[in-house]
């Protein structure tokens, strides 16, 4: 796929979105204005934003518990993102959901999940849903490496093979699920397998390289919308900061990390765009700027704004 | 008016309602070529085809699931979990995405999901077949839980589930299906919610529901030849809970029995007489008691099975009891 000059500053503005998202995130619940916990994406940039850059508007996405990259990528608001995060009513779930729970089904996200393969389901769902209403819609459903060892991902991987759905599923391979590396959780290492015993089209992308990223969901979207059926993803990436605030990350070495971050998608991507004479060094300075001002408009934002009333309690259980 | 069975009852709801609503669709094991486990969606596949009665691979979790991703995305999915023992298999997806999914995106989704199910003890069946775990659904704030125990109840309730814009677990009672009522030929419905007093009486409000209900109007028959008038209210909804027609029973009669076939402990009587306590102990002559299951997994020998569900018997005694006779 061909990158133009607007296609590829949208890519990097959205990646830089994310990170700096995260970092500011960081550095709230370091001083404790963010409470709670939060899973962050950043390293990660590359899997959402290359995904989602070929969906159309109305194309479905089903997250994860590290899903605040997602949310971003597929239309977010960061105002009412950030306002969530912190427990705001004018959070985009009205302070009800947080950062597990980030969602926004009018512009196609069926939500982050607080449950690991929780939205396997919902995913495949909305898959049948598509293929019945022939509406020529696809989903992308992500989920991490330990998804995989859950019961729901193989029972949904069949339905999906067995009804041909629109599906895409992601699978971002961070290589580890809170501390257990895929090594000591998966007896097969190499996670495209999976797709194996359901006769299901595989494929294995580097993660950390949008347009690669890009270039093979596209692929597989287009087979999708097609009425082809399913298909399964692993995109090898890495996160950045541990599993959550309290994880000292005693599970994985400092070596690792240091080469991760060598790979690091936001740098690969920004520094291939100015070798191709796509973008300049001043339009990526330019594009950080401005994302920087976005993200501290959206702190401010969600600072400001007040928590929802106590009635709020009792208020959006039933339709 | 015709007599049809509950099982008729049901299957006309679900036609009815699928000619009504093109979004309407059934999922579940062994619905469509099989009609069912016990017969409910018989005829339908042939009417409808695989896309709107689709036999699922036996994977309860994702039935559920799925059903919930295509609520979310314009369908109107009816799921059928053949046995409510089975909904261990299918908890996480039904506790922790359904019932809560609309709540946590601050009201801005609607789930319109019925998930159909069947339980009860009867059939000799063993403890996994056999269950009623109808106070762990009850535990469960995002969902409804209905519970019909006459055939017009039983359509008039289904269908108002398949209209309603939340979810719903439907739960059916295995003894049930071959029994036969009056049920209206035209179209109508029983709103979700509403209790229904099925027999009025002065002496002791019976609060009931699903299978026990039919027990409950036997023991009525007895009791009223030694003088006993019972008030049989059948619930129909047990979540959420009619307070308000359970109240004004219990405010005339001033007695309460509640007769419920799931264990005794953490039941749905615990639920309920704990409301009425908090609501109208001032109006109570007497404690609430219980006529409920026994505390263990449902024995398969059919002596066994019968001594752990309450009977007729058990009801009259609780009535005599409570009113010192």
């Amino acid at each position: 796929m061909k990158t133009d000059r607007d296609t590829a500053t949208r890519l990097l503005t959205q990646m830089m979105q994310i990170r700096q998202f995260e970092d500011k995130i960081m550095e709230l619940l370091a001083k404790n204005i963010a409470e709670g916990g939060s899973h962050l994406y950043a390293g990660m940039e590359a899997v959402a934003v290359g995904a989602i850059s070929v969906l159309r508007n109305d194309d479905y996405i089903t997250s994860t518990h590290r899903g605040h990259g997602h949310a971003i990528a597929k239309d977010g608001d960061l105002n009412a993102l950030m306002a969530e995060i912190l427990g705001k009513k004018t959070g985009v779930c009205k302070g009800k959901g947080g950062s597990l729970h980030l969602a926004d089904v009018s512009k196609g996200n069926l939500g982050a999940n607080g449950i690991v393969a929780g939205s396997l389901g919902i995913a495949t769902g909305a898959g049948l849903s598509v293929k019945n209403r022939k509406s020529g819609q696809v989903i992308v459903c992500f989920f991490g490496d330990g998804a995989t060892n859950n019961g729901i991902f193989f029972e949904c991987l069949n339905m999906a093979s067995l009804w041909k759905l629109p599906v895409v599923y992601v699978c971002e391979n961070n290589l580890y699920g809170m501390s257990v590396s895929v090594e000591r959780a998966c007896a097969v290492q190499d996670l495209t397998k999976k797709a194996v015993a359901f006769d299901m089209k595989s494929d294995c992308v580097d993660g950390q390289d949008v347009l690669a990223v890009r270039d093979t969901v596209a692929k597989w979207v287009d087979y999708a919308r097609n009425g082809e059926g399913p298909s399964f993803i692993v995109a090898n990436t890495y996160r950045y900061y541990g599993h959550s605030r309290s994880d000292p990350r005693a599970y994985r070495t400092r070596e690792e990390e240091k080469f991760w971050r060598e790979r690091d998608p936001i740098k690969i991507f920004s520094n291939r765009m100015v070798e191709q004479a796509i973008l300049s060094a001043e339009d990526v300075k330019e594009v950080e700027e401005s994302v920087t001002k976005s993200i501290e408009e959206a702190v401010d934002f969600a600072m400001k704004s007040p928590f929802p009333e106590p009635e709020e309690l009792y208020t959006d259980l039933y339709a | 008016m015709r007599e049809i069975t509950y099982r008729q009852a049901l299957n006309e709801a679900l036609k009815e309602e699928m000619e009504r609503d093109s979004s309407v669709f059934l999922l579940g094991e062994d619905i469509a070529i099989y009609g069912g486990a016990y017969g409910v969606t018989v005829d339908l596949w042939k009417k409808y085809g695989d896309a709107r009665v689709l036999d699922t691979p036996i994977s309860e979790n994702a039935i559920v699931g799925v059903g919930l991703g295509a609520a979310l995305t314009g369908m109107r999915p009816v799921a059928e979990i053949m046995y409510i023992d089975f909904i261990g298999l299918c908890m996480e997806q039904l506790n922790n995405q359904v019932a809560k999914i609309r709540y946590m995106f601050g009201g801005k989704c609607k789930v319109p999901f019925t998930l159909r199910t069947e339980g009860g003890a009867g059939r000799t069946l063993g403890a996994h077949h056999s269950q009623s775990l109808e106070s762990w659904l009850m535990h469960i704030p995002g969902i409804k839980v209905v519970m019909p125990s006459t055939p017009s109840d039983a359509k008039g309730l289904l269908k108002s589930s398949i209209r309603e814009d939340n979810p719903v677990v439907f739960i059916e009672h295995k003894m049930l299906y071959n029994i036969k009522g009056e049920v209206p030929e035209g179209e109508y419905t029983v709103p979700i919610g509403v209790a229904d007093i099925k027999r009025t009486g002065k002496d002791v409000t019976v609060l009931t529901y699903s299978r026990m209900y039919h027990f409950c109007m036997e023991a009525a028959g007895i009791l009223e030849k030694e003088g006993i008038d019972i008030e049989v209210v059948d619930l129909r909804t047990l979540l959420p809970l009619d307070m308000e027609t359970i109240l004004k029973s219990v405010r005339k009669t001033n007695r309460v029995i509640i007769v419920e076939e799931d264990c005794k402990t953490g039941g749905t009587g615990a639920e309920i007489g704990m409301k009425i306590t908090e609501e109208a102990f001032d109006w109570l002559d007497a404690p609430v008691v219980r006529v409920a299951g026994a505390d263990v997994p449902m024995p398969k020998s059919p002596v066994l099975e019968k001594l752990a569900i309450p009977d007729t018997k058990r009801i009259c005694d609780a009535a005599r009891k409570i009113l010192n006779k």
